[in-house]
């Protein structure tokens, strides 16, 4: 079962990683998603998969009497989703702002913050700088 | 005996919810923001006193055992990074009262700067990868929120780049948290130090020790991954950019020293070399780059990331002598660069531009800001008798002493550019006569509250950098203390698992 899940995370990265890489903000919005996601499953995935066996310890002892799921990675994942959703949900807020204040979804034509020199010296660092955020 | 440790992270959460209810009467929101930021200061300064006291704090948050609940520790270097988070929390919120204008503040800037410092403290005290992993994303969050507050264009384009690449550093930090549980089984920093070398498949903890480094890379703005922060840093208001320099990339810089000396100490020989290189770019690549640049802040952005290759270069030597220089360099950075920056702010106010060509003759008219921005140049080239020089010479002994005598040239080259970068600003914009005082006639003068509000944070962080400078035993006695509990993270373990 870890198996099926780790090929899952995988796809997931590389599609993720594939979309970050286009120009469009949206596209680099939908990776990150994807990748979040993939990365939740990460941690899920590390605690080991346990089949059909809730985390409850029986009333009235003081440890479960056979192998439950690991709740601890249910947990962190839980805390991730939260944050991740808060994290989506202001880059969303903030692609569409930059949309109408930038009038554009490319990020290289993003250069308010970086204007082209006139000279090409500088040029060559500031094109990659673009490029890679 | 929790408080100590608690309260670094309560106390700013709290002012955080006060300035929100506030908020509809401004002058209230000032006046508890500055207090607030003051009670952090004291808190920390009661944190310090404590660690130096009786050694190493942790506390087990609702009396769960480490590893099983969340702990909070603080050795000497976590309360020496607090207290200054503390003390550059307030310098700055002071400077913030003059250099925030009424719309940002009631778009919550003050509530907004406070939940900054919670992160920023809580990352500093976290006892384990999660909880690191949290109180960075609540740093992330509000910085997200500070940087793009206000709406510029200019601040939205810088924004999407720093967002985009802080989401990735964060889903990576996050596999990587999930790979370490997969492997060890326990997310616990000190209980990882004694499980991580029993993994079978040290390739795997390599592997998620890399992992890591990129994540904090990105954070600390580390060559290759550094492109964001000279793309975002210019944008914000002064204040923002301020307390970002002072203190976002040095929480990166933390987590790696941490996560290098304490967690992943199994597997350093493999990080060890990966840093060493990337310090040594960092440092020639942020330091050239600065050399390229017209504009102050622009200059003093790709500074950072220079320095920074400077603070990783001795986490890269691993010795004490070489962790003792990165913490005393750390700390002598932010003081330095904030300081910097500061005076930027001061600068467009008189000036209107930061723009080199279009400024100057602001040592006749702002003799005592000449001062203060020389004191700082100068303290971040490395010259004596200021706080810098002490830092690169620490470093430099460091680098001898492994004979490592390429770092020993590069730590004196590019100290000699920063210097280059430094009178590149002090002969543009205080020694030149302004270009043309017709272009444009009303200089604004600033009124005296004004006066106090900029000029009380930079003198104090000046006298801070000559005390560190001429009175620098004290100081170093303390580096070398954090870099001994660094080196040898024995006495940590016991205090947080109550077991060797």
């Amino acid at each position: 079962m870890e198996a099926v899940l780790a090929v899952l995370v995988g796809i997931l990265f590389s599609v993720g990683a594939y979309l970050m890489m286009e120009r469009s903000l949206i596209r680099l919005l939908f990776g990150l998603v994807l990748i979040s996601n993939a990365a939740s499953l990460a941690v899920f995935a590390a605690g080991r998969l346990t089949w059909g066996e809730p985390a409850i310890v029986p009333v009235g002892a003081l440890a479960p009497d056979r192998e439950i799921a690991n709740a601890l990675p249910q947990a962190l994942v839980l805390t991730a989703i939260v944050i991740g959703f808060g994290l989506i949900a202001f880059a969303l807020v903030l692609a569409e702002r930059a949309f109408r204040w930038l009038g554009t979804v490319d990020t290289e034509a993003m250069r308010v913050a970086e204007p082209q020199p006139e000279g090409s010296g500088a040029s060559a660092v500031k094109a990659d700088a673009g490029r890679t955020a | 005996m929790t408080a100590p440790l608690v309260l670094p992270i309560v106390v700013p959460l709290g002012v955080t919810i006060a300035c929100v209810l506030t908020g509809s009467r401004p002058a209230l929101t000032r006046v508890v923001s500055v207090g607030g930021a003051a009670l952090l200061f004291a808190c920390a300064v009661v944190l310090m006193v404590r660690v130096l006291d009786h050694g190493i704090q942790a506390a087990q948050i609702g009396d769960w055992p480490a590893p099983f609940g969340i702990t909070l520790v603080a050795d000497p270097f976590a309360a020496i990074m607090v207290l200054v988070a503390g003390f550059m929390g307030l310098a700055v919120a002071v400077y913030g009262l003059v250099d925030i204008d009424a719309d940002r503040e009631r778009f919550g800037f003050h509530a907004l700067y406070h939940a900054l410092l919670a992160g920023i403290c809580g990352a500093f005290l976290a006892g384990d990868l999660f909880n690191l992993y949290v109180w960075f994303e609540v740093m992330m969050i509000a910085s997200f929120a500070l940087l793009v507050l206000g709406s510029d264009r200019e601040q939205l384009d810088g924004g999407v780049k720093y967002v985009a690449i802080n989401l990735v550093s964060t889903i990576v930090f996050l596999t990587a948290c999930g790979l370490t549980y997969g492997v060890a089984g326990t997310l616990n920093m000190a209980e990882l130090h004694a499980a991580l070398p029993d993994v079978e498949n040290q390739g795997v903890v390599a592997a998620i020790g890399i992992l890591l480094l990129v994540a904090f890379g990105i954070k600390a703005a580390v060559f290759p991954l550094f492109f964001w922060l000279p793309a975002a840093y210019h944008a914000p208001p002064v204040t923002v950019t301020a307390i970002f320099a002072a203190l976002l990339t040095k929480v990166g810089v933390y987590a790696l020293i941490r996560i290098d000396t304490l967690v992943f100490a199994a597997v350093a020989d493999v990080l060890e070399p990966v840093l060493l290189v990337t310090a040594l770019a960092t440092m020639v690549v942020g330091v050239l780059g600065a050399a390229a640049q017209n504009e102050v802040r622009r200059i003093l952005s790709f500074h950072i990331v220079s320095q920074i290759g400077y603070i990783l270069l001795g986490l890269a030597m691993s010795t004490a002598l070489g962790l003792a220089g990165a913490v005393f360099y750390l700390v002598h950075n932010i003081v330095a660069k904030t300081n910097l920056f500061l005076v930027s702010g001061a600068i467009r106010r008189l000036e209107a531009s930061l723009e080199l060509k279009s400024i100057g003759g602001l040592y006749a008219t702002a003799p005592l800001l000449s001062v203060v921005f020389l004191v700082s140049a100068l303290s971040l080239a490395g010259m004596p008798p200021l706080s810098g020089f002490w830092a690169k010479l620490l470093l430099l002994q460091a680098s001898l002493a492994i004979e490592g005598y390429v770092l020993a040239t590069a730590i004196l080259a590019v100290g000699l550019v920063t210097l280059y970068s430094m009178t590149k600003i002090w002969l543009q914009a205080f020694w030149k006569p302004a270009p043309d005082a017709s272009a444009h006639p009303a200089k604004p003068s600033l009124t005296a509250r004004e006066r106090a509000g900029l000029f009380g944070p930079m003198l104090a962080l000046t006298a801070i950098i000559i005390a560190m400078g001429v009175a620098a035993q004290p100081f170093l006695d303390l580096a070398m203390v954090a870099a001994t509990h660094l080196r040898d993270p024995a006495a940590y373990v016991t205090t947080v698992l109550g077991r060797p």
